[in-house]
């Protein structure tokens, strides 16, 4: 070696070396050991607050949920089991009784005593400018305290979902929060729950971080630390897990869930959810402004008839929506849940696609040729929404029935959807929408979506078609005033199907909530779209 | 040089004023907010309370008085969503689009303005050629799109540096800045980047013919004919006369860089006043977009104020009176 090609030779060297050094601080080094004591899990949408009767809303519910406990727990499939109440009995159709667990302790080391949940129920109604407060879950219930650690809760009427209702009161520390207002607590005054982790920090827009409760009276926790980061933006959220920047996302983008099921270095795991994609049909007006004849002219509102609705329904290809846009995150539907709930019917299954069936209906009820129809729906609130509703239509067009898209964000959409017509009336003729069974159980979907439309009874609230149907809404009452589990779920059973074979509305699928994490944790897939750290294990 | 800044606010007072007006009304025509605020299985009677409370059963004008009222008071709404002030959630988040801003507009000005010198005084180079061969695609490449390669390249393959986030932070004279620390740097470099794409190609080609045109000049060739060094012709008679639009344009730029920074937030998750409007927007928290565009348009004219004084400290020619505009 000469002396120029050794000078050469060393400034190769000398520059290898510093981009070596330069990469390695580029990567930077983090300890190992404290990785594996915090978890961080990207949130695909950001809850609004940290206080837990401010606004009902799942982020809100699922971040709360980790500081806060209710007294009876929704376990991964929303079935009921014991919470901070260790056990309960009915007394009579109006009277519950429930007992405390006497080893609970809040994080400042005070013990949980039934002056604690009279105070909480009490605070629910009574959150200032609550953009959705959690009220009607404590509504015509009273308590009684019977000992420090047993009470009783008597309603005005026999209220079927007590539980549920209860399974979604966070129960909050008498001493620490009686003053404390929403902002308080987002600051982290009076945040004191009973959870499996404390509060440490709430920062709107970017992140909310608890800690191990060492005093938790259940199971010990894994993780030292969870910091939720609110990343919106899908293929940012994927980027962040590739990269490791975070160690769980919730919300896999269906384009996405088949390709990180491959990657070597990540865990994807999924469950069916509670929420129901499905398409309503205008039933209150004698002519509806959406549907016109092939040549223009204002015709009849066919959706009133049957065979139209039946033909609808068969003209879908259920399995090829699923196939194709929702990248098999969905399951074909049939009524208001999956078969796996309670409540729900198993005679019921998902309508096979006939395109010769529906062409035969629609000519049997009139319409040989078909009509001309618009359907709206919202852009980007539900999975691939837009994309659904485009191949839908296309579905319909090869029935013979010209169907148009229009969608609307999402704002604008649910306000026209409502009350956007003459007389505060809904005002489309064929919507697009989707519904979570925060219950988990249909006996709300029923109500809300199919009862008869009538404010006083808080019936058919979010019923865009005006559906009504009075042999439905008899057993449905019927159910919602008794008591008995198994009876209840007989009688919910029996109106869905009595809703579903008149076509109330038309299922398409249920949507799959996926999670996708980092090699070696086992994350609990849950139906109710919440992703606790309770849920993910080293 | 006073009456020329205090005609500036009190022009700065309409402008806000105009803008408020106009935002306040565009949110109410897009929809109601109620909708984008209870759970889906709210019941009518909550959807009527909800409205009740927050005053969304009042016709807009009342609404709007209502909301004139209170700014007088010195209240400018509470975002509906978050229940808390929404001029200080906006001041919370505004440290970090500063910062974000900032270190792209330093970045557009150190790659820049050496790449569009190289560029101007010898344009027939080849290296000049690409030089402006990439400043279009600068100009032309969705700032998303480039942003998402980015993290492709730099997070996901390579792993060099973070996808998401903001690094830690450190309060210096009250302020919070990441920037002193090397975590911050690594957080900060490619969301910086990508918000300073098209300012750097937008400095490239200032600067470029900037410096042909000055060459060109008769003080340059004076210069020359001095004998001066290159390196002195081109530091201190040129840089310093093309340095007038550059200064201007990056003035008014950073505005633009603060108020537009909203893709690039949102694809970094970087946790700046532009991604809190987009979840505002989404979700038609009105008083929110009503106070991020308040201090958006008083940002604007503030800059634009400090430009002017800069460029009458720069080129002496130029002189602040009251009765120019």
């Amino acid at each position: 070696m000469d002396k120029n090609s050794t000078i050469a030779y060393r400034q190769a060297t000398t520059w290898r070396g510093v981009s070596f050094a330069v990469a390695a601080i580029l990567a930077g080094t983090s300890p190992l050991a404290l990785q594996a004591q915090e978890l961080k899990i990207a949130m695909s949408s950001e809850p609004s607050s940290a206080d837990p009767h401010y606004h009902n809303l799942t982020p809100n519910n699922q971040v709360v949920r980790h500081v806060f406990e209710p007294l009876v727990f929704q376990d991964e499939f929303q079935a009921i089991g014991p919470g901070l109440a260790a056990n309960w009995k009915i007394i009579d159709d109006v009277t519950w009784e429930f007992k405390l667990r006497a080893n609970v302790k809040f994080h400042d080391g005070s013990p949980l005593t039934v002056e604690d949940v009279i105070f909480s129920l009490n605070r629910v109604p009574n959150v200032p400018k609550s953009p959705a407060p959690k009220t009607a879950y404590v509504r015509g219930k009273t308590i009684e305290k019977v000992d420090d650690l047993t009470f009783r809760v008597k309603t005005a009427k026999p209220e079927a979902l007590m539980l549920n209702h209860l399974a979604n009161i966070e129960i909050m520390s008498a001493k620490a929060a009686a003053t404390a207002t929403t902002e308080d607590i987002n600051a982290g005054k009076g945040n004191i729950g009973t959870g499996p982790y404390q509060f440490v920090e709430f920062v709107p827009g970017d992140r909310f971080v608890v800690k191990r409760n060492d005093a938790y009276w259940g199971q010990k926790q894994p993780w030292a630390k969870v910091t939720f980061k609110f990343i919106k933006s899908d293929p940012t959220r994927v980027a962040a897990l590739l990269s490791g920047d975070v160690d769980v996302i919730e919300t896999v983008p269906t384009a996405d869930a088949q390709r990180l099921s491959k990657e070597p270095k990540v865990t994807v795991s999924s469950a069916l959810s509670n929420r129901l994609v499905y398409l309503h049909m205008d039933r209150y007006r004698a002519e509806t402004p959406f549907v016109k004849g092939k040549d223009g002219a204002q015709i009849k509102n066919p959706f009133h008839d049957l065979k139209v609705r039946q033909a609808l329904t068969k003209a879908i290809n259920r399995p090829a929506i699923i196939d194709r846009i929702m990248e098999g995150e969905a399951v074909p539907a049939s009524q208001m849940l999956p078969d796996s709930y309670a409540g729900t019917s198993k005679k019921l299954k998902p309508t096979a696609y006939d395109l010769d069936g529906a062409k035969k209906l629609l000519a049997e009820a009139g319409f040989p040729n078909g009509f001309k129809l618009t359907i709206v729906g919202p852009n980007g609130r539900y999975t691939n929404d837009t994309k659904i509703i485009e191949a839908v239509a296309q579905m319909f067009t090869r029935a013979g029935i010209e169907t148009a898209v229009e969608t609307l964000p999402p704002a604008v959409f649910f306000s026209r959807a409502s009350s956007g017509g003459p007389d505060k009336q809904p005002e489309f003729s064929m919507i697009l929408a989707g519904w979570s069974a925060g219950t988990g159980e249909p006996s709300d979907s029923l109500k809300s979506l199919l009862g008869t439309y009538d404010t006083k009874l808080g019936r058919g609230s979010a019923n865009r078609g005006r559906y009504s149907n009075p042999a439905m809404d008899a057993v449905l009452d019927k159910a919602l005033a008794t008591v008995d589990f198994d009876k209840r779920s007989a009688m919910l059973a029996e109106a869905s199907e009595i809703a579903m074979n008149d076509i109330g509305l038309i299922p398409l699928h249920y949507q799959k909530n996926s999670w996708a994490a980092k090699k070696g944790l086992k994350v609990t897939a849950r139906t109710d779209e919440y992703t606790l750290a309770m849920s993910v294990k080293p | 040089m006073l009456a020329f800044i205090i005609r500036r606010i009190s022009q700065a007072f309409f402008v806000v004023v105009a803008m408020v007006v106009l935002v306040f009304f565009g949110t109410y025509v897009i929809g109601d907010p109620v909708w984008m605020m209870v759970p889906g299985d709210a019941t009518q009677e909550q959807i009527e309370a909800v409205r009740r409370d927050f005053g969304f059963d009042q016709p807009v004008y009342v609404q709007f008085f209502k909301f004139l009222g209170d700014v007088l008071h010195g209240e400018f709404g509470r975002s509906y969503v978050h229940g808390s002030s929404a001029i200080n959630l906006i001041l919370d988040r505004m440290p970090a689009t500063l910062e974000l801003a900032l270190a792209a507009l330093i970045l557009a000005v150190l790659i820049g303005i050496p790449l569009g010198l190289f560029a101007g005084l010898k344009p027939d180079h080849p290296a000049s050629r690409s030089i402006m061969a990439v400043s279009i695609l600068g100009f032309s490449l969705p700032t998303f799109w480039v942003g998402l390669m980015l993290i492709m390249l730099f997070s996901v393959m390579l792993g060099w540096l973070p996808a998401t986030g903001r690094g830690p932070v450190v309060s210096i004279f009250g302020l919070e800045t990441s920037m002193l620390s090397l975590e911050g740097w690594r957080h900060l470099f490619l969301p910086a980047i990508n918000l300073a794409l098209l300012k750097i190609s937008l400095v490239i080609r200032l600067t470029r013919s900037g410096a042909r045109e000055a060459a060109l000049q008769d003080y340059v060739k004076f210069a020359r004919a001095k004998g001066l060094s290159q390196q002195r012709i081109v530091g201190v008679h040129i840089l310093k006369n093309i340095l007038i639009p550059i200064v201007t344009v990056l003035g008014l730029e950073f505005g633009s860089l603060v108020a537009f920074s909203v893709v690039t937030e949102t694809i970094f998750a970087w946790p700046g006043m532009g991604k809190l409007l987009l979840e505002a927007i989404q979700r038609l928290d009105r008083p929110l977009i009503v106070a991020y565009v308040m201090v958006v348009v008083l940002l604007f004219v503030t800059i634009n104020l400090i430009v002017d004084i800069l460029y009458s400290a720069l080129d002496p020619r130029v002189r602040l009176t009251g009765t120019q505009s």
